[in-house]
């Protein structure tokens, strides 16, 4: 086990956590303000992957095909927020899961239709896809991008949520939802703008992640688990918990896929090992989480007590 | 069944139903369709899980996001000793039992330190871990699951035998929903039933809430592991997919989409999910673009489920609707139905 | 696209009381990351249906396609359903080998005729062998032989093994370890698929093998080849592959494919008649170039056609004859025959795929295994 081993891994923990922090901050947010679970949030990211594939195919500018993935994102998510997801607030949460669930087989069989079965091509941007000498060791330049970008929108989350009237609102709304609507503030729209936005993050990260990852139906699952993984972390409604969370998770994931199994071999068999090593890795984040909940049920950066 | 009005679409809609699966075996082997009673087996022995959910999640609020790790331990409690040659049924039953209690017992201390979001996660992530234990365990099979040779015997009830199959699920299925029935009015039930509206009070009046939610949910899992093992049975077949987060989302659909933490409520959801799956398959390999919007009309509608809806329609007397709603509500705050 | 339903069925079922009529169940991944892998099975067949007059043996031939969803517990229930309800005559795809495996017992037990056109695990090769189970398409280790003797042959001294983890995935790298006399620097198996592999390839950076060999078939394959190609360890270090570039995965994989070696018992380029008649007729009709899988599937057809012919409408006697047709029907990928397990035996191609104005395509560099007959037949008890 190198040094630059190391780093390089290092690198590729922060660039799955950016992703995972994209997604999970629009979740959070919606999951604390209004209490809605959305398990529809894979699905924006979906839908995200695939507008930016369409748009990447008949322009060819990957810029473009950013702005796309995000502006449908926008809205398809305030066309669910009006249609689906606001006739669902006072209701009790099962009740969201039932609709967000019946959501998901529809989006995952909608692409299959229009798309078909196989897996969508994106191409990585000519200008990133070189590598970046590290130390030694070639990384490729789109994940640095992804990390950059995803920083770049975590500051722009953080100015955006501490700076701004709306930001203010938002605390506000996620410490005490009912006191804000109390206080005249346009519930109704700050709710639709919130998922929208929410929505919007989904679907730009999906949009990023395609060139790396295949874009097919049902790719919104498996990234929806580990959300809702890095969201009880964090702690509900706090953008700030979901941004340590998620890097949290993106390293420990990976991290522990690539030393974890190497590990194990010094301390017992091999053929135990390589058994014991993936799936005790794989199991890495849930046994992560089921400690944070167990200590500390709140999160671990939670939103301000109500 | 102790208010039970034969007149209320509620309740003699899904009896029909009961009677119409008792007697599913005799047409299907009258028509010489075997594959029906294949099929009916496994909507059986979904609305067992179902009910077993269904009492965690309904009567105790407990919403558990993980108990496909049951289902998919009484399948291994099966398929492990098969692979050692052992089919006899009681030990099956033994192993399967045991070992869905005793997982129940850890998970479900552990999860009850939590509530809301932080229980659903944490039941889930039981269930991944599970899951993941099963993939990794490449002499059995690993992530392509484990062939089962030899079926539960119980002397010379065979239930790799399709029939025998059946009607032991089906018998199954009937007690656990009398049984569930009854305990919904039970002591029991009417304290787990309230401390899902009002914890603090269950336990100022001096019933420990915990001990109680913890029982309902060690229950749950042994029932959900007896339905795991018949269904390894129908399949011979134990597969970690029958762990993943999918299943137990299936099976929380089909408690809400029958209504939930009524009696019949699982029966009617695992009949709709499955039976409309396959009904819909017929007419286009595209039908989950129909199936999810209706899924979503279904929860938009929010009349508890299907069960509620059958209670809102009108009975044979036309004074129910509403009013037996209404009468069936009043039981927990104490006024006696007529 | 509406599935023939239940007024085919009908249809066939009063057809066969004429004995005019067969019906097929076809078994394919339709949906899931694999689906290209299904759709690529289906129209192989069909397309070789079309070309038979839409007959099979002289019979009207009425097809019934299942979507197992690569779930072994969805292959189980399409497969009772196509022997307990359609009352099949045979069925043919069965998916990957895990698939296949799930539904062994019962197909076993049936005694249908069972053609798998897209796994040969090592069980149903050796002492789990039926009678009745045929694999048209190869016993799993034979391609991954074909690139562990080419590695070998080459002189490679260090390679660096990679596998989602599965039966296929293990019997692919024991099928390389079997022919290769080199140093394995590493055996990884990964999660079946798996989306994201940046551990796995920095870790495959700082071990400095030789050369990789790697199996990672359709979604998985298109992101592990786009990964590696990202990470710039493509063209740099050779990869041996087996299933990961093929027809399925090179629309997707385009330029970053350049330089790869694949193994197989067959692909567009191989030069035969009957294989060039077959991808014209292929790419007139589906628009694009076929796989391997659907070279399985149009031969899976014609081996139908042939041996209901011979076993003249007798259900019993289809068995034997699907296994005699096996060395007389002509195969799109050459010399073919089943084996006393009824697996086949066929030649093993090693192609490259090259970059050539532009576009990239495949080019046939050798044939590392020639009539070559699988490791496990000696331990099947049938003749």
């Amino acid at each position: 086990m190198s040094a630059t081993l190391l780093l390089a891994q290092l690198l590729n923990g922060l660039q799955y956590g950016v992703l995972l922090f994209l997604l999970a901050a629009g979740l959070t947010l919606v999951f604390g303000i209004m209490s809605f679970v959305n398990l529809a949030h894979g699905s924006l990211y979906m839908m995200g992957a695939y507008a930016a594939a369409v748009a990447y195919a008949a322009t060819g500018s990957f810029a473009f095909a950013m702005v796309a993935a995000a502006g449908a994102a926008l809205v398809l998510g305030l066309a669910l927020e009006f249609v689906v997801v606001s006739r669902l607030y006072r209701r009790d949460h099962l009740d969201h899961v039932l609709a967000t669930f019946g959501l998901v087989l529809f989006f995952n069989e909608l692409v299959r239709i229009v798309w078909g079965p196989q897996p969508y091509f994106l191409q990585v941007p000519d200008a990133l896809s070189g590598t970046v000498d590290v130390f030694g060791f070639s990384y490729p330049s789109y994940r640095f991008a992804i990390i950059a970008a995803g920083l770049l929108v975590a500051v722009g989350a953080y100015l955006l949520i501490h700076k701004t009237r709306i930001g203010m609102l938002i605390r506000a709304g996620a410490q005490n939802p009912l006191m804000v609507a109390a206080l005249g503030v346009n519930i109704r729209l700050l709710n639709a703008m919130l998922f929208a936005v929410g929505a919007m993050l989904a679907g730009l990260a999906g949009a990023i992640a395609a060139p790396i990852l295949s874009v097919q139906s049902g790719m919104g699952e498996p990234v929806l688990i580990t959300t809702l993984v890095v969201i009880v972390i964090g702690g509900i409604g706090s953008v700030s918990g979901a941004l340590y969370a998620a890097l949290i998770v993106g390293l420990v994931d990976t991290l522990g896929r690539a030393f974890l199994p190497m590990l194990l071999r010094q301390v017992a068999e091999r053929s135990v090992a390589d058994a014991a090593g993936p799936a005790l890795a794989s199991m890495s984040v849930y046994l992560l989480m089921a400690v944070v909940l167990a200590f500390r049920p709140q999160g671990l950066f939670p939103a301000q007590p109500r | 069944m102790i208010n039970a009005n034969l007149a209320r679409p509620g309740t003699w809609v899904p009896i029909s139903l009961l009677a119409g699966l008792a007697l599913v075996p005799f047409v299907a082997t009258a028509a010489g369709q075997p594959f029906w009673i294949a099929f009916f087996t496994r909507i059986v022995i979904y609305a067992i899980a179902a009910s077993a959910l269904n009492l965690a999640l309904g009567y105790g609020g407990l919403v558990s996001f993980g108990h496909a790790l049951f289902l998919g331990l009484g399948g291994y409690a099966v398929a492990l000793p098969s692979f050692y040659e052992v089919g006899n049924g009681w030990l099956h039953l033994a192993l399967c039992v045991g070992a869905g209690a005793a997982v129940a017992l850890v998970t479900g201390a552990i999860s009850l330190r939590t509530a809301g979001i932080a229980f659903i996660m944490i039941t889930l992530a039981f269930a991944q871990m599970g899951y993941f234990v099963f993939v990794s365990l490449k002499n059995f099979g690993g992530d392509d699951g484990l062939p089962i040779a030899h079926t539960s015997r119980f002397g010379p009830l065979d239930l790799g035998s399709p029939l025998a199959l059946y009607g032991v699920s089906f018998a199954l299925l009937v007690l656990v929903t009398w049984w569930l029935a009854r305990l919904r009015l039970a002591p029991f039930g009417m304290a787990l039933r309230g401390a899902q509206q009002n914890a603090r009070r269950i336990n100022a009046i001096g019933l420990p809430v915990l001990r109680y939610q913890l029982a309902a949910y060690v229950v749950s899992g042994m029932l959900c592991a007896v339905a795991g093992m018949l269904l390894a049975n129908l399949n011979a077949f134990a597969s970690p997919s029958t762990l993943t987060w999918a299943v137990s989302g299936e099976l929380i659909v089909m408690v809400v989409l029958g209504g939930i933490g009524t009696v019949f409520g699982p029966l009617l959801g695992a009949l709709a999910f499955l039976g409309l799956e396959e009904v819909l398959k017929g007419f286009s390999e595209h039908w989950m673009v129909v199936f999810g919007p209706l899924i979503v009309l279904m929860a938009l509608v929010g009349k508890r489920g299907i069960a509620g809806l059958l209670d809102v329609m009108p009975g044979l007397t036309g004074q129910e609707g509403w009013i037996g709603q209404a009468r069936n509500d009043k039981i927990l705050s104490g006024s006696q139905p007529k | 696209m509406f599935k023939l339903s239940r007024i085919a069925v009908g249809a066939a079922f009063c057809a066969s009381l004429a004995a005019q009529a067969t019906t097929i169940g076809l078994m394919a991944p339709l949906s899931g990351p694999q689906a290209l892998v299904g759709q690529d099975q289906v129209d192989g067949f069909m397309l070789a249906l079309e070309l038979l007059g839409g007959k099979l043996g002289g019979q009207s031939a009425t097809i019934l396609k299942e979507d197992d969803q690569l779930k072994p517990e969805i292959g189980q229930q399409a497969v009772r359903k196509f022997i307990d309800k359609d009352k099949v005559d045979a069925i043919v795809g069965l998916s990957f080998s895990n698939v296949l495996m799930g539904s062994l017992p019962r197909l076993a037990e049936s005694g249908v005729v069972a053609i798998a056109t897209n796994a040969g695990p090592s069980p149903i090769a050796g002492a789990s062998c039926k009678a009745n189970v045929f694999s048209v398409a190869w016993q799993n280790d034979g391609a991954a032989e074909a690139m562990g003797k080419l590695a070998q042959d080459k002189g490679v001294k260090r390679v660096y093994l990679m596998a989602p983890n599965y039966q296929a995935g293990k019997d692919m790298l024991a099928g390389f370890k079997r022919f290769f006399k080199g140093t394995v620097v590493e055996e990884v198996y990964t999660q079946v698929n798996q989306p994201d592999y940046s551990a796995e390839l920095a870790q495959l950076q700082s071990a400095k093998p030789d050369a990789v060999f790697a199996f990672y078939p359709g979604g998985m394959g298109v992101n592990f080849v786009k990964q590696m190609n990202q990470a710039g360890l493509l063209p740099k270090l050779p990869l041996y592959s087996v299933f990961t570039v093929d027809g399925t995965t090179l629309p997707s994989l385009r330029d970053a494919a350049a330089g790869t070696v694949s193994g197989a018992m067959w692909d567009a380029a191989l030069d035969t008649p009957d294989n060039r008649k077959f991808v014209a007729a292929f790419e007139a009709k589906y628009k694009r170039t076929p796989s391997e899988y659907a070279a399985t599937g149009f031969d899976a057809a014609n081996l139908l056609d042939l041996a209901l012919r011979k076993a003249g409408g007798d259900a019993a006697k289809l068995a034997a004859a699907v296994k005699a047709a096996g060395s007389e029907f002509k195969s799109v990928r050459g010399p073919f025959r089943f084996n006393n397990n009824n697996l086949p035996v066929q030649n093993y191609y090693a192609f490259e795929a090259v970059k050539q104005g532009g576009k990239v395509t495949v080019a046939h560099v050798a044939t590392p295994l020639k009539d070559h007959t699988d490791a496990y037949h000696a331990q099947c008890a049938l003749k």
